[in-house]
């Protein structure tokens, strides 16, 4: 019978591999047949309070338990949807009012957060939840009516009007992508991923479901590592981890500490990157000390679940080049648009995506998902929709899609896809702020956000802090008398870019 | 030593460098942090920071920071 479900992965491997290491953090290690059981038991304790079909908020540190409260919460019917404590307080607290929640499972270490959230719904830590019977009749009911529709996962990503967006994806889209990710990337029962980006966006299924289906081990890196590299490198080696799908920033933190010159990766065989361009001059350096791995680029909005084209690097690239995002994965459709036609040939156009890799939308908005996820405008015959990514790109004359720029203010910084009208909003929304805008500093990949208003730089961040990640904190804040507005009355990015750029000679 | 802490305060102005000995324990810096520490050091004192010295016992506080781009100068 046709694969339907998630789990169907982590059903066949722990028949075979039961006392087989699936998840570790360094630290501490689950096998197979632990994740088995502890998920099913978690399964069955939602199951029991009703919450099949309703969202299971997941508040917990990286650990091989946080995966498997994910799965524990896919046996239930539910769908999980986790929050860090990276995530700064009062977005977390826009997050659980618009999911409206009935239930968190959180551990030891996050439950008195999660107690100051006013979290209406029940708390609950993993261990009593996992220490709960399993009820296999009742798991098995909950199977029979899943669908593979059925949305398995909920993720937050930056909205530009300040409240961040949650997208929604099920069995179907997760199956779709893992089969043709494993596919190109070659995995298989010896792979042993280092994941790097956190689990709270859909960029750790590269790692998580691969692990299930091939009964391959996943390394949940400690964050903090990823700031001194010749440890990371070490830790790399000291597990003899052999495939990485990491964002690029965290390659090329590695590559221009010049961590190579002290030590090499010793085992990796696979090594995948996106949410960004690789910059030539740091990939050369990443190919010298690891000549014999496959690298490969991969692309694709977080809507369109994880990634949806790729391209293995064949050939070298000049300083100048950059290096194309190739073709769709299989079953993935991408068509260039310019407005509601295809765009000229060797033209730039919007990047639209269309098939299964498709997500559900966002989630309880109906009326944003409408804006994004549209009925295809080359389609007269049939409902058949289409993502708009909002990233412009065009074919190469080799035929290869190339990532060109993006149509709105949105940007990559640190691998994190941030719009800077959601910093704008949450700046504005202080009572001393007048006005503020935020522009980018590609080059040294700084957000630098212009203010005008009674507040010092330090107090402003201070007050950003509750409100925006880490990632999304300005990372230079430059007080302004007036702000330069162009003929329309509008903030004007242009002028503060050059006088950003003169501030900077 | 001026000029470090006029960098460090680019980066991050609400925090007072000259008190912090637990930057990195308190998660204060984070990768970006040290990437961009790294390149205005060299711009600024016309040092390398190699990657060994790259340790949180070296990034804890500004003094410290400030100890290894003196060792590195005098190197």
């Amino acid at each position: 019978m046709q694969q339907t479900n998630v789990l169907e992965y982590l059903e066949r491997t722990v028949c075979r591999l039961p006392y087989k290491e699936a998840f570790s953090d360094g630290d501490t290690a689950m096998t197979f047949a632990q994740v088995y059981a502890q998920s099913r038991a978690i399964g069955s304790a939602l199951a029991r309070r009703g919450l099949e079909g309703e969202p299971v908020v997941v508040f917990m540190p990286k650990r091989p338990q946080t995966v498997t409260a994910f799965f524990g919460c896919v046996y239930g019917g539910s769908h999980y949807v986790p929050i860090d404590e990276e995530m700064p307080r009062l977005r977390i607290e826009l997050i659980l009012r618009s999911l409206r929640a009935r239930m968190m499972i959180c551990d030891e270490s996050t439950r008195e957060k999660a107690a100051a959230f006013g979290f209406e719904g029940e708390i609950a830590l993993y261990d009593d939840l996992a220490g709960e019977s399993e009820d296999a009749p009742l798991l098995a009911q909950i199977r029979d009516r899943q669908l593979d529709t059925d949305p398995i996962y909920v993720v937050f990503t930056s909205g530009s009007t300040g409240i961040p967006k949650g997208v929604a994806a099920c069995h179907r889209s997760v199956i779709d992508y893992i089969e043709n990710l494993s596919d190109v990337l070659c995995f298989d029962e010896d792979t042993r991923f280092a994941n790097q980006t956190p689990l709270y966006f859909d960029a750790c299924l590269k790692e998580l479901y691969p692990t299930l289906k091939f009964g391959a081990t996943t390394y949940l890196v400690p964050r903090q590592l990823f700031m001194f590299p010749v440890k990371l490198v070490e830790f790399l080696n000291e597990h003899k981890i052999n495939t990485i799908c990491w964002v690029v920033s965290a390659l090329t933190t590695i590559s221009a500490l010049r961590t190579f010159e002290k030590v090499k990766p010793k085992y990796l065989r696979t090594i995948a990157f996106g949410s960004e361009v690789f910059p030539i001059r740091q990939f050369r350096l990443w190919r010298e000390a690891v000549p014999g791995a496959r690298f490969v680029n991969l692309y694709g909005p977080t809507e369109a679940t994880g990634m949806c084209c790729y391209y293995v690097v064949d050939r070298d690239f000049a300083l100048d080049e950059v290096m194309p995002i190739g073709r769709p994965f299989h079953n993935t459709g991408i068509l260039l648009l310019d407005g509601d036609k295809p765009a000229a040939p060797g033209t730039v156009g919007e990047l639209c995506v269309r098939g299964t890799s498709l997500t559900l939308g966002y989630y309880r908005d109906f009326e944003r998902t409408g804006e994004a996820y549209v009925q295809n405008p080359l389609n007269d015959r049939y409902p058949e929709l289409i993502y708009r990514t909002g990233d412009l790109a065009r074919y190469n004359e080799r035929g290869e899609l190339v990532f060109v720029s993006r149509k709105d203010y949105q940007i990559k910084h640190m691998g994190h896809r941030i719009e800077l009208g959601e910093i704008e909003v949450n700046v504005d929304v202080l009572e001393p702020i007048r006005s503020a805008c935020c522009i980018y500093d590609k080059e040294k990949g700084k957000i630098v956000l212009y203010y005008v208003g009674d507040m010092t730089p330090a107090a402003l961040m201070e007050a950003l802090k509750p409100r925006l990640p880490r990632y999304m904190l300005p990372n230079l804040v430059l007080p302004l008398e007036r702000m330069p507005l162009t003929a329309n009355g509008k903030l004007d990015r242009t002028a503060l870019a050059k006088m950003y750029a003169e501030r900077n000679k | 030593m001026d000029e470090l802490l006029e960098i460090l305060q680019d980066m991050h102005p609400e925090v007072d460098f000259d008190a912090s000995d637990t930057l990195v324990d308190d998660k204060v810096l984070d990768s970006f942090d040290i990437v961009t520490l790294i390149s205005e050091i060299y711009d600024t004192f016309g040092v390398a920071v190699p990657a060994e010295e790259i340790v949180p016992a070296n990034f804890n506080s500004a003094t410290a920071l400030y100890a290894l781009i003196q060792r590195l100068e005098d190197e």
